[in-house]
């Protein structure tokens, strides 16, 4: 398996939650495209870690784990932004009785 | 020897009743404004006090120069605020608070009664003291801040009335006109502004008169500084400043309108303050004017010009005001005639004369209106018998004024008619006989109109004063139409206070004449040529001559010629006046369209007013700016706003409220960044 792999592997994570955070009306699916795009980038940290930390750098184990570190941290991160936004979906569902994206435009104003 | 202290309290004891009126007595004792009167009599009189003694001492030979107060430093220019007294100071000081004292007394009388008894005091305390501080000046920033602290106060005063438009209008009238000779001042002053570096080399200060006088001397050490065109052009600045304040031609306009302030004003602005200023500034710098031949040529021309320009104009003026202002205009001609001839004392000495009888011509014309609520003698009329003192009192300041020996006017006039037939050297010799023939003409036209107005007020029958006036122009409400503040008519002789102020200056006007002590030595207690050596042995200080500058003697054939003159003016006068003296009609009227061009003041108020303002500067400049900025001040700020206000419409159209829509633009623009990164 060669860094370039991992590499397209995220970037094509990214894409697809990308095009489904852009793209899709149903809340719910924008927040799970979101969690893909994190994914794309906790892969490509993962990677990163894995091939580009300096060999040099071997001997001190702390140093080698920071991108693996980084993703442990996105991932709690992701967790907490969920239930943030599953909380924000809920309130939206009471007050418009839609989860629709397009509907949701009060703060325009 | 008088103490610098009480020289400065001279100007501060009428600033001072200025200030307790204004701040104490017209806010909080409004209702007992009598004592604001009285308060500016008391300064005046301790002031009067303060004068006497100053010339005193200044006649006496004191040294009376102080190191003056630091007020400003510019660069390396300073401002001093200091004293300059000298006979000249000495005597004006004696001049203006000896009118004002009286005039205040007279005004008790005149002005009782009016709404703004304690506002009418309070002006004239800060119009005395803006003269007082203007003669005492030593330093010319110091003098042009009291110059236009005079123009200040005389504006507030003729617009006192201000409720009147006319009023309100005169006033207006007097402070632009008298601005636009102060421009020349004001440049003046700039120019020595920009020469303090020089000045401050020679060891001078270009704002000290002393030193300007100093750097005027062609001989001096420091000579160079001020000199050929660049001195003429600076006495030409300082002399449009005096022919704006003296309403000297073509600058005059405005004084007869002044005649809208309450009579006592016009009393003190033509006898002693406003006017006086003017000549009192040539004065002041004719160490300066006298070396430029030409300077000193438009001045003589110009007095010589007014003198009997104004005079005609008196002939026809049917206001007993108007012909008293006209009257002073041309008595300030002979004035600056006499300064642009070289006569410096003779010409101060007029004004001292002057002051005494014009002020009580003014008072006494107040006076009868007093009695008949009119100004316009066409409707008076043999007051002769309903009011005997005015009558002896205006007859006596008249005669004076015609210069008939043995009265104040004909000694002073007489000085300066033999000075203009002598000649000085300093000017031309065609100038000297120009200016004599029109002073002797005026002497002709001033004894023509002071008899037709003492005639047609005095004598004859009573033409029915401000009742009969109303009733002729068809008018009932009698409010309005009064010029003073005493409607009505009730024959009889003013109050006390009145009388008593006129009865002084009416002894004055008498006696004064004998300050130039034409004859004797020491029998009558003052020398001989007193006034006049007094102030040439000023000037001669001042330029640092030693010793005693020859005076004029006394000429016998010269008084027989303006003795002629003047008779013969009272002559035409009597005969044309005195056997048709009932007629409504004014026997001049028969000159037609001459007449009818100096009734209507030759058209220079039509010139000015119609020509001068409105069709050139309200059509040409103002229109002009008005053009500019409708279109392109207005259109520029309109353009700016119309762009903004669409661009704002124009981008609102993207703000949908769709977060995934902002949301892809944001994707694409960083795709955009990302790949000009890349390209880069």
């Amino acid at each position: 398996m060669s860094f370039e792999a991992f590499l397209i592997v995220s970037a094509i994570l990214f894409c697809i939650g990308l095009y489904g955070s852009l793209a899709r009306r149903n809340v719910l699916a924008v927040l799970m495209s979101i969690e893909l795009m994190f994914n794309g980038v906790n892969v490509t940290l993962v990677a990163i870690s894995k091939y580009l930390a300096p060999a040099a750098l071997h001997d001190d184990i702390s140093s080698v784990l920071t991108g693996q570190v980084f993703a442990v941290f996105i991932i709690t991160v992701a967790a907490a932004e969920i239930a943030l936004g599953l909380g924000i979906v809920f309130a939206m569902y009471r007050t418009n009785e839609t989860v629709d994206l397009t509907e949701a435009t009060e703060l325009k104003h | 020897m008088v103490s610098q202290a009480v020289i400065w309290s001279i100007f501060l004891l009428p600033l001072g009743s200025f200030a307790l009126i204004a701040l104490v007595i017209r806010p909080f004792f409004n209702r007992y404004s009598l004592i604001a009167g009285y308060a500016t009599i008391a300064a005046l009189g301790t002031a009067l006090g303060f004068s006497i003694w100053t010339l005193r001492s200044v006649a006496q030979g004191h040294d009376l120069r102080f190191v003056p107060l630091e007020w400003l430093e510019v660069g390396s220019a300073t401002i001093d605020m200091g004293l300059l007294v000298d006979p000249l100071t000495a005597v004006m000081l004696v001049v203006v608070t000896s009118v004002s004292l009286l005039v205040q007394i007279y005004s008790l009388g005149y002005m009782k009664g009016d709404p703004s008894f304690a506002r009418y005091y309070a002006y004239m305390s800060l119009f005395t003291a803006a003269m007082l501080g203007l003669v005492l000046a030593s330093n010319i920033i110091q003098l042009y801040v009291f110059w236009e602290l005079v123009g200040v106060s005389s504006y507030l005063l003729i617009g006192f009335w201000h409720e009147r438009p006319s009023a309100a209008a005169a006033a207006k009238k007097a402070f632009i006109i008298t601005r636009i000779g102060d421009v020349g001042f004001l440049i003046a002053i700039l120019y020595l502004f920009t020469q303090a570096d020089n000045f401050a080399a020679a060891g001078l200060n270009a704002f000290h008169i002393p030193d300007i006088w100093q750097a005027a001397q062609p001989e001096a050490a420091a000579g160079a500084l001020l000199g050929g065109a660049v001195l003429t052009w600076l006495a030409l600045g300082i002399f449009a400043g005096a022919v704006g304040k003296s309403g000297q031609f073509p600058l005059h306009a405005w004084l007869p309108d002044a005649m809208e302030g309450p009579t006592p004003v016009s009393a003190l602005i033509h006898a002693a303050t406003m006017v006086a200023a003017g000549v009192f500034l040539v004065a002041r710098f004719f160490p300066v004017f006298q070396h430029s031949i030409d300077a000193m040529t438009v001045v003589a021309l110009v007095g010589a010009f007014t003198a009997i320009f104004a005079a005609s104009m008196g002939l026809v003026m049917n206001d007993i005001k108007r012909v008293m202002a006209y009257s002073t205009i041309s008595q300030l001609g002979y004035m600056m005639a006499a300064l642009g001839l070289g006569l410096y004392a003779p010409a101060i000495f007029h004004l001292v004369t002057h002051a005494a009888f014009k002020a009580l011509l003014f008072m006494g014309a107040g006076s009868v209106n007093h009695a008949t609520g009119t100004f316009d003698m066409r409707y008076m009329g043999g007051l002769r018998k309903h009011m005997p003192v005015t009558y002896v009192l205006v007859l006596v300041a008249g005669l004076s004024l015609v210069g008939i020996i043995p009265l104040a006017g004909f000694w002073s006039k007489d000085e300066i008619l033999l000075g203009a037939w002598d000649g000085t050297g300093l000017v031309d010799t065609w100038v000297n006989k120009i200016t004599f023939a029109a002073l002797i003409a005026g002497v002709v036209a001033t004894a023509f109109y002071t008899i037709r107005m003492i005639i047609m007020t005095f004598h004859g029958e009573f033409r029915g004063g401000i009742e009969k006036e109303l009733e002729d122009k068809g008018e009932t409400a009698p409010a309005g139409a009064s010029h003073d503040a005493h409607g009505g008519v009730h024959l009889g002789e003013s109050p006390f206070s009145m009388v008593l102020p006129m009865a002084v200056l009416g002894i004055a006007a008498v006696v004064l004449g004998y300050l130039g002590n034409p004859q004797w030595d020491e029998e009558i207690g003052i020398p001989k040529h007193w006034i006049t050596g007094f102030l040439g042995d000023g000037l001669g200080k001042a330029l640092g001559q030693a010793g005693h500058v020859a005076t004029l003697e006394f000429s016998w054939p010269m008084a027989a010629v303006s003795t002629a003159a003047a008779l013969s003016g009272i002559g035409l006068a009597l005969f044309v006046y005195l056997r048709r003296r009932d007629q409504a009609v004014d026997p001049l009227e028969q000159a037609g369209r001459l007449h009818t061009l100096a009734a209507q003041k030759y058209y220079i108020d039509t010139l000015y007013e119609d020509v001068a303002v409105r069709k050139s500067f309200f059509r040409i400049i103002a229109g002009t700016l008005d053009w500019v900025d409708r279109n392109l001040v207005d259109g520029t700020v309109d353009l700016i706003g119309w762009f903004f206000r669409n661009i704002g419409t124009a981008l609102g159209k993207f703000q949908t409220g769709q977060v995934q829509a902002y949301a892809t633009g944001i994707t694409f623009g960083i795709l955009a960044i990302i790949l000009a990164l890349l390209l880069a």
